[in-house]
């Protein structure tokens, strides 16, 4: 049996040695097919672990409580958005008193175009105004200098602690702390360096300047009244639920701030829960589009590679129909003979793909080396891959290949 | 039945007395259809075949020569009539059972030489046993022995394309022998080779018969059928007289 299938194997491989350039035009179909889907499904997978890594990182478990939705699902009412009621630093604290929850900070941000520091200059910074749990919330980490206390908040201290991308970029040779920022006609200590948290989505998480809240209603004094403005540019609040209670903080939470915004039963929330695992599954839904799109290129391209194989095994019959007759008359049976045109069609589309996934994997490697997407290969890519190339070869293979076998061995020889 | 009565009576006293038989064809028909005119091979052929039985199968052009030894050899089926192997009705064989048939009970030598045109002598002899499962080794040991038999012990590694014609019809009967079949078939084995080489190939058949094979050979040519023992004549795909 074994001898049998290394003895097809060889006759496969002397078919595809006579016909090297049309083998590998037929197997093209192929290459394409597995070869994107392979570097695709890694890029996928890649910016999957670095995300699942990210967002536990964050803390896996936090409820965000918000005046917008946190990601816009569909066309909104902005306008609608903006006549809410604003969250407040109070509302924090009447939730931090709720029984399942263990902290509810106040959170309120902005992106700062410029930030200087003589005569270095970075762009982008996001300015945060919060509280000293900020970091207990967020699982962040103090590197050098000093978090902030209680007291920083209660007397608006103009102090800041600051992310590892500005440390870095505006202190390449000194240590930031005790040093002073310009924000807006402030002068604002550094305090504290955060430890490096790395990028989120593609955004740097260490690119930011935290102050506390009290301190941010003087440098902000006014939000602006554009509906824009009034719909995204207000406190939300972040909540970190004692252990295992998520699913309570939201039914507490929302009865809350119900009450809090005197809304009668029959009216909708006017305010945005969501959770860590919600940011998760959007995210998810996304590369699963993204998925969806890969598997239907994937799927024709290798349909078209088969057809391509269908194609060519067509071919193959016909030119060997005298040698098909001369195997019958020599004892083939009909399923040897089927077995023989078949192993040469797997044959043909392993060989497109492994070709196929060798390239996918170089692409991967290459898009990983020149820009910010990592890539991540796994196994079960691979046989995939393989798995794919093998079923098409069967699938676009059965058809030729049943022809070659169903030939009458006198007709066949007679066939010039 | 007739056929067979007067066959036996004839051939079974004189000559087939002890031996057994190994095929045995009633009443074979062969209908070709083209379009909707039929062509009609064979009307009725009755033959027996039995061991180390020399027979030459005469006919003019279109008599059903062909189409007779091809059901013999089970590369065809008759449309009407009994074939049996063995007393084993053909008829009721299975596509396995068919191959197997043409595999281990007969080997075939064609009038055109029908080698694989990619495969070495050896390995165009040793074809019959790949699809008998034969081990490689055990292959090559076979087909290399009888090549040499054959006097073609020093080509084992040539293609057809770098073989003259009556070597490509010795490495053909070597690929017939190979696996010890019953009974060889040619259909007109020298009908492609000028005069002397066929005569070679004559010799050769001539001693396949010595040693004890079995060979049914159809020819046009009366001085190749004088090797023969027997001589059935067909005419109009019946059997005209032996
Ligand atoms: N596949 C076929 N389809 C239609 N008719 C056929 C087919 N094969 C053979 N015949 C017809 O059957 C008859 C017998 O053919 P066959 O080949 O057996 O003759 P033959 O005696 O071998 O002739 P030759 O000496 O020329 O080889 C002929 O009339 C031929 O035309
Ligand atoms: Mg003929």
């Amino acid at each position: 049996m074994v001898n049998d299938i290394l003895n097809k194997i060889s006759l496969s491989v002397q078919t595809f040695r006579t016909h090297r350039l049309r083998s590998f035009l037929t197997a093209l179909g192929i290459i394409i097919g597995v070869s994107t889907v392979i570097a695709i499904l890694s890029l996928i997978e890649g910016l999957n672990r670095s995300v699942a890594e990210q967002i536990q990182s964050i803390g896996s478990d936090l409820v965000f409580l918000s005046k917008s939705p946190i990601v816009m699902a569909g066309p909104q009412n902005i306008e609608e958005i903006a006549n809410r009621p604003d969250l407040t630093p109070d509302d924090a604290l009447a939730i931090s008193e709720l029984p399942s929850v263990e902290i509810a900070i106040p959170d309120i941000s902005q992106r700062l175009n410029k930030l200087k520091y003589r005569d270095k200059e970075i762009a982008n910074v996001r300015i945060r105004g919060t509280t000293e749990k900020f970091s207990s919330v967020n699982n962040r980490f103090i590197e050098s200098g000093r978090d902030f206390t209680k007291d920083d908040v209660t007397h608006r201290r103009s102090l800041c602690a600051i992310g590892s991308y500005v440390a870095k970029n505006l202190f390449p040779d000194e240590s930031p702390v005790g040093k002073e920022l310009n924000v807006r006609g402030h002068r604002i200590k550094i305090i504290g360096v955060y430890r490096e948290k790395g990028a989120f989505l593609g955004q740097s998480m260490d690119n930011m300047l935290v102050i506390p809240y009290t301190f941010y209603e003087k440098v902000y004094p006014s939000r602006g009244e554009s509906v824009f403005e009034r719909a995204f540019f207000g406190y939300s609040i972040d909540i970190k639920p004692k252990k295992g209670q998520v699913e309570r903080v939201t039914d507490e939470v929302r009865e809350l701030m119900r009450r809090r915004h005197r809304l009668p039963f029959d009216k909708k929330d006017d305010f945005e829960l969501g959770t860590q695992q919600m940011l998760m599954e959007i995210y998810q839904n996304i590369t699963r589009v993204g998925f969806i799109a890969i598997v239907a290129i994937a799927a024709i391209s290798l349909v078209v590679g088969g057809i391509g194989i269908m194609n060519i095994m067509l071919v193959s019959v016909a030119e060997r129909t005298r040698e098909i007759g001369i195997r019958k008359a020599v004892g083939a049976s009909n399923q040897n003979i089927l077995s023989q045109f078949l192993v040469e069609s797997v044959f043909l589309a392993l060989i497109g793909g492994v070709i196929g996934i060798m390239l996918g994997l170089l692409l991967a490697w290459l898009i990983s080396v020149v820009s910010p997407l990592k890539a991540s290969v796994s196994f079960w890519m691979v046989l995939l891959g393989f798995g794919f190339s093998a079923a098409v070869g069967i699938f676009f293979g059965i058809y030729p290949a049943r022809r070659a076998a169903g030939l009458n061995p006198i007709e066949a020889l007679r066939y010039e | 039945m007739r056929v067979l009565n007067s066959d036996e009576s004839r051939t079974g006293t004189i000559m087939t007395r002890g031996r057994e038989t190994i095929c045995r064809a009633l009443d074979i028909h062969k209908t070709y259809w083209r379009g909707k005119v039929a062509v009609q091979a064979l009307r009725g052929v009755t033959l027996e075949i039995r061991t180390n039985d020399y027979i030459s199968i005469m006919g003019a052009s279109g008599s059903g020569k062909s189409t007779l030894i091809h059901i013999l050899s089970c590369l065809d089926t008759p449309t009407k009539g009994e074939y049996f192997l063995e007393d084993k009705l053909v008829s009721s064989y299975t596509d396995m059972e068919l191959a197997n048939a043409r595999n281990m009970f007969f080997g075939f030598v064609f009038q055109s030489f029908s080698l694989l045109p990619r495969l070495t002598a050896i390995d165009n002899v040793a074809l019959p046993l790949v699809y008998a499962g034969v081990k490689k080794r055990d292959r090559n040991q076979r087909s290399a022995e009888i090549l040499e038999k054959i006097g073609l012990g020093d080509r084992i590694n040539h293609r057809p394309n770098e073989m003259s014609g009556g070597e490509c019809q010795r490495v053909a009967i070597a690929r017939a022998l190979v696996n010890t079949p019953k009974v060889i078939f040619a259909d007109e084995p020298t009908g492609n080779l000028d005069s002397k080489t066929g005569s070679e190939i004559m010799d050769i058949f001539d001693r396949i018969v010595e040693e004890g094979n079995t060979v049914v050979m159809v020819t046009h040519d009366s001085n190749v059928a004088s090797h023969a023992k027997r001589i059935v004549r067909l005419k109009d795909g019946l059997i005209d007289g032996e």
